[in-house]
């Protein structure tokens, strides 16, 4: 083999393991299940392979799964605004410290290496009813009972905001970091207040890296089943966890294809809206 | 004025983000036996009946085996492909990179259902094995974005200097490229066995009844209640996944500086 046919054929060799991975492990089961979300589970519990459109008649009917599908996408926008609000200012200051940036950033990083379960159920010793408010409020005397305030939608969306606000500040810190501080002073030599130059220069500037973390914080809570379980109560089930019930309590599997499908379709509209305005560029900066 | 009303809200906003998970800690050392405020003193007997808790240590003998084999893996494959994105001219190499990333782009429970469905109709139950395919998977797009990140620092010359002195590929290989990768190989098998230490969405879709992986038995002992022993465990894992990054940061740098001088 000449040197020119190796050099050509090295780099498929060095990818094909990942590149086998992707498709035996990703693409060939979302087609597989493309093809069994038109399957019928029987009365025995057997499937029925065919062509059926029971099951994504009744995902794309049923006002059940309509409500719980717009109640998710309501939950992920709360969620996301609040991430943007909270944690906009705070990426701005990071990024435009001068004295202590590395320890600001490392203990930005830090959320990214604390367990999931972990942070979301440390809201249980804050608002549980033996949970530090609790205990606080009463010993103020402010209520002589304990006062259960979780298990309820307010309490799923803070778990959300606190798991996913650190995407949201890092993405909004690179987009910051990238952008020549001395534009805003320039701004302000030629008269605009700080404000102004803020408002003009450095935001609109930064707007690619809002969205980056804005789509990620978004499709992230789009996606969850288990803050809900911890921190919801039992009326408060999103999306993602019809999926977890008819998978692994119903069984259904045919069903819970069509709805896993549903939940790619809605959510797959939105990265691919994002890519085509933005580019995926921006949010790699971000998790990388 | 604007610039400490600024400072003063990062400080909130960071007290929102460590508060919570400082009361899980203070609180794994609480003497009290409802593992509640208020603090009646300090206690490691959480720790003392963790480590004697067989269920949970079961469940951290599967997380760290779990953990280390999907890095091995996952930093294998990882480190495989990223060589070939970053060292040479691949046609379509956009498109690679965009399929190989695309198991994040993709929720975690339709890939989680995906896998056991697919997996199921080819025989293969719900087993430790689909476990690690799952984690594999989903790790893969964080280990080639470290790792690639990492490599483009790395200069070709060196590789082509020790072919050109009359080593073969494979002796550069091991005696050149690999000794450079080393930071990037460890960053992307830390990267990966956190990621995959910490993960409950999929896990819980593909572990067998009976096994329990650490966040999925905390899980399963939040449906109780929150006892103190679960807030041992989360300082325990607190240590594990902050201190393990710390650790290889500093180890990184030691290496960097021992290669220095």
């Amino acid at each position: 083999m000449s040197v020119e046919a190796r050099e050509r054929r090295q780099p498929w060799l060095l990818l094909s393991p990942a590149l086998t991975a992707v498709g035996l492990l990703l693409f060939v089961p979302l087609t597989f299940i493309v093809v069994y979300s038109f399957w019928l589970r029987t009365a025995t519990g057997a499937d029925q392979a065919g062509f059926y459109l029971d099951n994504w008649n009744e995902a794309l009917t049923d006002p059940f799964y309509r409500d719980i599908l717009f109640g998710t996408l309501r939950i992920a926008a709360i969620t996301t605004i609040a991430c943007a609000v909270m944690g906009y200012p705070a990426a701005y200051f990071i990024a435009r410290s001068r004295g202590n940036k590395a320890l600001l950033l490392l203990l930005l990083m830090l959320p990214f290496w604390i367990s999931y379960i972990i942070r979301t159920m440390s809201w249980i010793n804050i608002l549980g009813v033996s949970g530090a408010v609790n205990w606080l409020l009463v010993n103020l005397g402010i209520v002589s009972e304990p006062v259960q305030m979780l298990y309820n939608e307010p309490t799923v969306i803070l778990g959300l905001v606190h798991f996913l606000l650190p995407f949201m500040v890092l993405n909004v810190y690179v987009a910051l970091e990238g952008i020549d501080v001395s534009l805003e002073d320039a701004a302000c030599s030629l008269g605009s207040t700080r404000w102004q130059a803020f408002r003009e220069v450095t935001l609109p500037l930064s707007l690619p890296g809002l969205a980056a973390g804005g789509l990620l914080c978004f499709v992230l809570s789009a996606g969850t089943y288990i803050t809900p379980l911890v921190l919801g109560g039992p009326t408060d089930a999103m999306f993602a966890n019809l999926v977890f019930e008819a998978i692994i309590t119903q069984l259904n599997w045919p069903l819970g294809s069509a709805l896993s499908l549903m939940l790619l379709a809605v959510l797959g509209a939105l990265v691919l809206v994002y890519n085509h305005y933005l580019g995926m560029a921006q949010l790699m900066k971000g998790l990388g | 004025m604007g610039w400490n009303l600024i400072r003063l809200y990062t400080l909130l906003v960071y007290l929102f983000m460590f508060l919570p998970v400082a009361v899980v800690v203070l609180l794994s050392f609480n003497a009290s036996q409802f593992g509640s405020f208020p603090m009646t003193g300090f206690s490691l007997r959480w720790f003392v009946e963790l480590a004697q808790n067989e269920a949970i240590l079961r469940a951290f003998r599967t997380s760290i085996v779990l953990g280390a084999l999907t890095a091995l893996i996952s930093t294998t494959l990882g480190v495989l492909a990223s060589l070939a994105l970053v060292r040479y001219k691949v046609p379509g190499s956009n498109l690679i990179s965009t399929l190989l990333i695309a198991p994040i782009l993709v929720p975690e429970v339709v890939l989680a259902v995906a896998l056991l469905l697919f997996l199921n109709f080819l025989s293969i139950n719900k087993s430790f094995f689909l476990l690690l395919m799952g984690h594999v998977i989903f790790t893969l797009p964080f280990v080639i974005l470290v790792v690639q990140a990492r490599l483009v620092g790395i200069r070709r010359e060196y590789e082509e200097a020790a072919l050109s002195l009359g080593a073969s590929p494979v002796q550069a290989f091991f005696q050149i490229t690999l000794p450079l990768l080393a930071p990037a190989v460890f960053a992307g098998m830390l990267f990966a066995f956190t990621i995959s230490f910490d993960d409950i969405t999929g896990t819980l879709f593909w572990k067998p009844g009976g096994v329990e992986t650490v966040p999925t038995q905390i899980f399963a002992m939040l449906r109780n209640s929150i006892s103190p022993e679960i807030n041992a465990l989360g300082t325990v894992m607190i240590v594990m996944t902050v201190g393990l990054p710390l650790l290889g940061a500093a180890i990184a740098r030691r290496m960097a500086a021992g290669r220095g001088a």
